[in-house]
């Protein structure tokens, strides 16, 4: 069954199980990235043959293109906005479950149910109505004598009341700190009370060190997933009122499959990528002093 | 002990509100999917309609002149039932041969598994997009299905590989000596131990495909074709302020099947996001 090469000893079989990753990976991964790298250096109309213009993709963005420009500021405000909100409930929330409460179950069950629904079409679809003018939101402000107020439809607004609906969705940062929470030694806890630590001290000296590695992967994580945000956009708002909440996926959407520039979405592509790859490096070396590691 | 007590209490009453303004959308849209048109928007709000009405439902269900709203549920289903069972097929085949065989380059291909994790979505999209164009894909389920059986959804398959680790070496070797081959091995031993692990992939696949727009949106053209998401997408887009409660209704049945799927599936839910750090 074994056949001898060298030292290694390899199973032919091997071949029959990553048959389907390997196709995969070269026709779906692979070759698409080679292709939508050479592509961002095109003028591509999907029905002429693609045309090569060097970096003008590129150049355009940054000396002409204002939406993009927009649409990248848009973007970063977002992401500003909905992942500290988002990481901040999901520990505040996690921390009060880790108390071994009864019923902490059910609780946890009905705090991570939106995150099921997340960004699905239905929930936008919900969330328009329950932010809109004759909304129940609306309605219940009504009743403190407020008149109603454009969650959706004043471009002041708008963004905040998105970046607040995603916060909505803090489920999976939650269950991640959950575990993490009961990962942190109960004797640490007591050592500090003998020395006299306040619970305050616990949280400040003990809870925020020991979780910093989590909150460091929750805060890449959502900030990539926010970076991405398209559907909401989409559906409640279409990037207005004004492009409010024009994100950048939405103006690379529309240059692709509304105005079908294919090269110069490419490179819209492109440079989110590179705008997540940095904001991580980033995020990473901020973090540097503050994380805690253990090993 | 008493001041403890107290802390509770406080706890309860703060959780509980909390859990009401997580599911209040819900709630909302529940209750507003049975009232009639004029009473949803109207000033003085219930949760329970004066007049509960099944009529939303009636009218949302042929609000396509072409096909019912059964039509679109079925899509979907096809759609999100055969994806699901390409994930668990191909992202185990890849996961088994990483964790229990051994080839060249074993490392660089996980490597590569987790390298393809990293990559933005939206790189992808229209190369991927021009591929199936070129093949004549477009406007049917062969972009979403083919690709689910290819492994490439790297999640899954690093999700898998987590699992299997897990899995005690010794009962290959034992199996091996017996004489049995590698595919019944896969097949009738590390399968049935990963039973959890695949259940997790299988409705995260589900979810994800069902509340998925952005692929379905390039990819499906003729309504014939459309989804749960693409329907409703449409209806809102063309919805004048009669036909409120027919869209609620409709959005009500579609955020069913996957609230099912959590309460009946939950544990799944949890384990998969702990053991891998899912998004949700």
């Amino acid at each position: 069954m074994k056949k001898k090469r060298g030292k290694q000893k390899y199973d032919k079989e091997a071949i029959f199980f990553l048959l389907p990753w390997l196709l995969g990976f070269f026709v779906f991964v692979i070759w698409p990235i080679i292709q939508s790298f050479i592509l961002s250096f095109t003028n591509y109309d999907v029905f002429t043959r693609p045309e090569f213009i060097g970096l003008s993709n590129y150049k355009e963005m940054f000396e002409k293109d204002r939406l993009f420009v927009h649409s990248l500021g848009v973007t970063f405000r977002y992401v500003l906005l909905s992942v500290p909100a988002k990481v901040t409930f999901a520990l505040f929330i996690a921390m009060i479950l880790n108390k071994k409460l009864a019923g902490m179950g059910i609780y946890r069950t009905i705090y991570y149910l939106p995150s099921i629904l997340g960004s699905s079409v239905a929930m936008s679809i919900t969330w328009k109505m329950v932010f809109s003018h004759y909304g129940i939101i609306n309605q219940l402000l009504g009743y403190f004598g407020i008149t109603p107020i454009g969650f959706l439809s004043s471009p002041d607004l708008a963004l905040e009341t998105l970046s607040f609906i995603s916060a909505w969705q803090f489920g999976s940062a939650m269950v991640i700190f959950l575990s993490a929470l009961k990962n942190i030694p109960t004797e640490l806890y007591e050592a500090a009370s003998v020395d006299g630590a306040k619970r305050r001290h616990h949280f400040i000296f003990i809870t925020l060190p020991m979780l910093s590695p989590v909150i460091l992967f929750n805060v890449i994580m959502n900030m990539i997933g926010s970076f991405q945000v398209f559907t909401q956009a989409y559906v409640m708002t279409s990037g207005g009122p004004v492009d409010s909440t024009y994100f950048y996926v939405l103006h690379l959407y529309r240059s692709a499959f509304e105005q079908f520039r294919m090269g110069y979405a490419s490179a819209l592509a492109w440079v989110l990528t590179g705008i997540i790859v940095i904001a991580t490096a980033i995020t990473f070396k901020l973090s540097e002093k503050l994380v805690y590691y253990e090993n | 002990m008493k001041k403890k007590r107290r802390n509770n209490f406080f706890s309860h009453l703060f959780l509980l509100v909390g859990a009401f303004i997580m599911i209040f959308p819900l709630l909302w849209l529940l209750s507003s999917a049975f009232k009639n048109n004029n009473e949803i928007f109207s000033a003085d709000f219930s949760f329970i309609p004066k007049t509960i009405t099944l009529k939303n439902f009636k009218n949302g269900w042929y609000i396509n002149p072409q096909y019912t709203f059964g039509h679109f549920l079925g899509n979907t289903l096809f759609l999100v039932g055969s994806m699901a069972i390409g994930n668990i097929i191909s992202c185990s085949l890849t996961a088994f041969a990483i964790t229990r065989m051994n080839f060249p380059l074993k490392r660089v291909v996980f490597r590569l598994v987790m390298l393809t994790l990293m990559v933005p979505s939206q790189v992808l999209l229209i190369p991927t997009y021009l591929i199936f164009s070129k093949f004549r894909w477009l406007d049917t389920f062969l972009p979403f299905i083919v690709p689910a059986f290819l492994s490439t959804q790297s999640f899954f398959v690093y999700q898998l590989i987590q699992y299997m680790r897990g899995i005690p070496k010794e009962l290959d070797d034992s199996a091996k000596i017996d004489g049995c081959s590698y595919f019944r091995l896969y097949l009738n031993i590390t399968l049935p131990l990963t039973k959890p692990a695949l259940i997790s992939v299988a409705i995260f696949s589900f979810v994800w495909t069902w509340n998925d727009f952005l692929t379905q949106l390039i990819y499906l053209n003729s309504v014939r074709n459309y989804t749960v998401s693409l329907i409703l997408s449409s209806v809102v887009d063309s919805t004048s302020l009669t036909n409120w409660g027919a869209l609620m209704a409709l959005t009500l049945i579609s955020v069913l099947p996957c609230i099912i799927i959590y309460f009946s599936a939950q544990r799944y839910f949890v384990e998969g996001i702990t053991t891998s750090g899912l998004k949700g």
